[in-house]
């Protein structure tokens, strides 16, 4: 390989999105911020489409496309231990959220697999018998957006079709008790949630 | 000239960078993880091959017992998993994957042995973290690396490559994969290795 073509790939990957990431995180999202923009595959369930509200033809869909006000991302790994100890709270949290009237439609959940492949979010939905939506993100392609965060790691935002997302909650770990949890995001997405 | 062997290094450096480990880590496991960043993604010569009988080895498990490749053989299909160290970032996540898939291993009549060359009352510390494994950890710290040298994946600076064999019931060896030591082998991986066993 020459010179030249040394000095072309050299400006492609430091110009590249993935170059500004690697090796050196910029830190998640904070409370306030604006939510990156990340692209996720359309869910094959029909349940997984309906509940997040979207459209039957679309390939990939943004956070913004979803039918809620807002949406709790739990950012997993099958690999993870403490995602694994955690899961049936998460579910508990899941189920308290979809098994209230005032809320269902207006809190969204789904899980995003830190390096996982579809293979191993598979494993990780049955072996904990997880309801809401999971995506892979088998080469943490969305995991560098969000900041390469341990895990797990939940994020709260409001969405906003019709502009950015916005943070409210980013944070590292379990959630201390599901009731507790949906209590902190109610209280933290009060001026989203009201009418 | 000198512009041109700037360049070269440059590109050498983004390319290392572009091999190196790129992962999440385990909350579990909180700031006690030390990440050696990224290293040569091999860097053994294999001494067995996909036929081969395999070497026996005997080792010292976190159980207090001590375990021969051997006394499985005629009863169970072996998967060994040698990681590099423990307390590095992605060892400390690709057990706790297999600990949740035990029944997939049950079902093709296999056992699991994890291995490094770290000691008995480090291997204790590491593994607490991930909650109870199933399966056996053996140290293959004295003669150190032994067992990883039958297989030959022990690396020049004594640690093991991420390296998974198959045994089968007759000793036979029927899958390795040697795998980038930055990166975790993809599951599916294993798992279509064991259900060709069948």
């Amino acid at each position: 390989m020459n010179t030249v073509s040394r000095l072309a790939i050299l400006m492609l990957l430091f110009f590249s999105p993935w170059a500004s990431f690697a090796g050196d995180s910029n830190g998640p999202p904070k409370s306030g911020d604006v939510f990156p923009d990340i692209s996720l595959p359309l869910p094959e369930a029909a349940e997984h489409r309906a509940y997040l509200g979207l459209p039957e033809d679309a390939g990939s869909f943004k956070t913004e496309c979803i039918k809620t006000r807002i949406l709790i991302i739990e950012i997993f790994s099958m690999y993870c231990p403490h995602c694994q100890r955690e899961a049936p709270e998460v579910n508990t949290f899941y189920e308290s959220i979809v098994n209230n009237e005032a809320l269902r439609d207006r809190i969204k959940m789904i899980g995003i697999g830190a390096g996982n492949s579809e293979y191993e979010v598979e494993v990780y939905r049955t072996t904990y018998n997880v309801a809401f939506p999971l995506f892979p993100d088998p080469d943490y392609k969305i995991h560098k957006r969000l900041g390469e965060v341990r895990t797990p790691y939940f994020f709260g935002i409001a969405v906003n079709a019709r502009g950015p997302d916005q943070v409210f909650y980013s944070e590292l770990g379990g959630l201390d008790g599901a009731e507790r949890f949906l209590e902190h995001i109610r209280e933290s997405a009060k001026p989203f949630l009201e009418d | 000239m000198k512009k041109a062997a700037f360049i070269n290094l440059a590109f050498l450096i983004l390319l290392a960078a572009a091999a190196g480990w790129g992962g999440a880590h385990s909350g579990a496991f909180s700031d006690k993880i030390y990440d050696p960043g990224p290293l040569k993604p091999t860097d053994s010569k294999l001494r067995v091959a996909v036929g081969d009988k395999s070497p026996d080895f005997k080792l010292p498990a976190l159980s207090g017992t001590t375990i021969a490749l051997s006394q499985y053989q005629g009863e169970r299909n072996v998967v060994l998993s040698f990681v590099p160290a423990a307390w590095t970032p992605v060892c400390s996540d690709q057990w706790p994957g297999y600990n949740i898939i035990e029944p997939v291993f049950r079902e093709h009549e296999a056992i699991l042995l994890g291995i490094t060359v770290d000691n008995l009352p480090s291997l204790h510390a590491w593994t607490r973290e991930m909650g109870r494994l199933w399966f056996p950890v053996l140290s293959d710290f004295w003669p150190h690396g032994a067992a990883a040298e039958k297989f030959g994946v022990l690396r020049s600076d004594g640690i093991s490559e991420r390296a998974l064999f198959i045994i089968d019931k007759k000793g036979i060896i029927r899958y390795i994969s040697v795998y980038n030591i930055n990166k975790r082998p993809p599951l599916e991986n294993l798992v279509k290795a064991l259900e060709e066993l069948d």
